[in-house]
């Protein structure tokens, strides 16, 4: 369970600047959702926290220290797809997670891998897939696939975890399940998620907090002059959904 | 379109062919035969029946030896040392080229290049260099199949979805171990699939190579005997050479799928 804050994040490809200005502290254990529509730097919002991309200016902070720009096992992600590996059976893609601690050969041998055996047995128990350890992911249907990519990634227990519109790719029925499987483990697991969506109403249903990224301002013959900010944060504690005002604030002590 | 045979019917069609080209033969080789009792170009499937059995099962009056094997042998040694370390080679180069943006940068190009320069050119430097003996010829092999199974095995590689590279690091690998754990075992049925499409041109440089300069092999038989005219030792080794290339395909194939089940489950089904 870890805080992230951003501080005056600028991210901008040359002319182009895709997100402008984000400053934002998200308290440790929150489930925020992340809505907007296409091209307004969600997926980037994603990838900062991901380490696979570095803000132009400013900076991402993960319980106040920054981190190396690299994908690292304290951030978790699931994409929308290809997040399992398709040569492990179910049960082989949650323990190469920990076959991963072995640097030189990546395998477990003896105790120390009936042990982690048992660890990943308990994570494709808690995802529902106990009757499908031994099977290969593409025997697998796709929500079954993406409850695996889940299994994979809290199995290494991380402090952070992401998710790349996880169910966009499924159908209505399965993706109400995943939500009632998500829920659940985000609480016992005490958790940070982020959770980049296009569905509005799962991302009211689900998170504890929303922001939605847009370009508030365009300029016709500069389209790209303008970056995408954060135009609303949502508290969705309450009875209604509230803004967040310590949003505000802290976007004033940068600005 | 939608009419697919049965299994039974599946090997007669599948024969046809064969069967004809058999008996468009016969019946050539009776017609020149009843022409010319001396014809040499097409001999009757008996008199090359009977040479390969002399070639295979009785020594050679000179040397003692038995011919079909040692030449199959001497071949057989020179293509599988120039394929195997060619797949070595392919596979790291490959991995390396593929994965790590700073060995594609550097040697990407390089090869690319390297796998447009036709072996056959250099064969002549590899002649000079390395000799007449066993190496030239395995080099040979190299030079022609290793370039493109790096090429094959890169882009491949750069080909993976990326999400599943991040998501190994998101569970703690390092670059090593994504290479073993993760692009490996998933490029191994390509990389037999490539070898397997190179089986032809391996063929190809190893009988160029020994029908030039060589003392034994499948290829300098048949261009030792040319000079004769012997059709009835030139037909059965090609048929032969088809026989073990078509061999080394159908086990390739079979250790890909035995090895690598979660590959093919989607033709299964």
């Amino acid at each position: 369970m870890s805080a992230l804050s951003f501080r005056n994040v600028w991210v901008e490809y040359g002319a182009q600047i895709v997100l402008e200005r984000i400053n934002l502290e998200i308290a440790a254990g929150t489930f925020l959702s992340v809505v907007g529509p296409s091209g307004a730097g969600k997926s980037t919002f994603l990838r900062l926290i991901l380490g696979q991309e570095r803000p132009s200016q400013g900076s991402v902070l993960l319980d106040g220290e920054p981190f190396p720009a690299e994908p690292g096992p304290d951030r978790g992600i699931v994409f929308q797809r290809y997040s399992v590996f398709p040569h492990l059976t179910v049960l082989g893609n949650v323990l190469v997670g920990y076959e991963f601690e072995r640097p030189l050969t990546a395998r477990l041998f003896g105790p120390a891998r009936r042990e982690a055996i048992e660890k990943s047995e308990a994570m494709i128990e808690a995802v529902g897939l106990a009757d499908h350890r031994d099977k290969y992911p593409s025997a697998l249907s796709g929500g079954m696939q993406q409850r695996l990519a889940i299994a994979q990634a809290l199995a290494k227990r991380p402090r952070v975890l992401l998710l790349d519109e996880p169910f966009g790719a499924l159908d209505p029925g399965t993706r109400t399940q995943m939500h009632e499987l998500i829920r659940p483990l985000w609480r016992e697991l005490k958790m940070t998620i982020v959770m980049v969506t296009h569905d509005i109403r799962e991302a009211f249903g689900l998170a504890t907090r929303l922001i939605a990224l847009d370009r508030p301002r365009r300029d016709p013959q500069a389209q790209e002059r303008y970056g995408a900010k954060i135009t609303y944060d949502l508290d969705l504690t309450r009875d209604g959904a509230v803004p967040v005002l310590g949003f505000l604030k802290t976007s004033a002590d940068h600005g | 379109m939608n009419i697919a045979p049965t299994r039974g019917s599946r090997i007669i069609l599948a024969a046809i062919p064969f069967v004809l080209i058999a008996l468009i033969y016969i019946l050539g080789s009776a017609e020149r035969r009843a022409a010319n009792p001396e014809d040499k170009l097409l001999p009757p499937i008996s008199e090359m029946a009977g040479t390969t059995q002399r070639l295979a099962t009785q020594p050679d009056r000179r040397s003692g030896e038995y011919v079909l094997w040692t030449d199959t042998a001497a071949s057989l040694q020179r293509l599988v040392l120039g394929l195997g370390i060619s797949t070595l080679i392919g596979l790291a180069f490959g991995l390396s080229v593929g994965l790590l943006p700073i060995a594609g940068a550097s040697f990407g190009t390089f090869i690319a290049v390297i796998s447009m320069i036709p072996p056959m050119a250099v064969l002549p430097i590899l002649f000079i260099v390395f000799g007449l003996g066993e190496l030239s010829k395995v080099m040979l092999i190299i030079i022609g199949v290793a370039p493109c199974l790096i090429r094959d095995m890169s882009i491949e590689v750069q080909g993976m979805p990326r999400e599943q590279l991040i998501k190994a690091q998101t569970l703690g690998a390092s670059t090593w171990q994504v290479a073993i754990r993760v692009v490996l075992p998933q490029i191994m049925p390509k990389l037999i699939k490539s070898v397997r499409l190179m089986l032809g041109p391996a063929f190809l440089f190893l009988i160029s190579a020994e029908a030039i300069a060589a003392d034994v092999g499948l290829g300098y038989r048949i261009f030792l005997v040319r000079r004769y005219l012997s059709m009835d030792v030139i037909l059965p080794y090609v048929a032969w050479i088809t026989l073990l290339a078509f061999a080394f395909d159908f086990l390739l194939g079979l250790f890909a799928r035995k090895t690598f089940p979660w590959a093919y489950t989607e033709e299964a089904r």
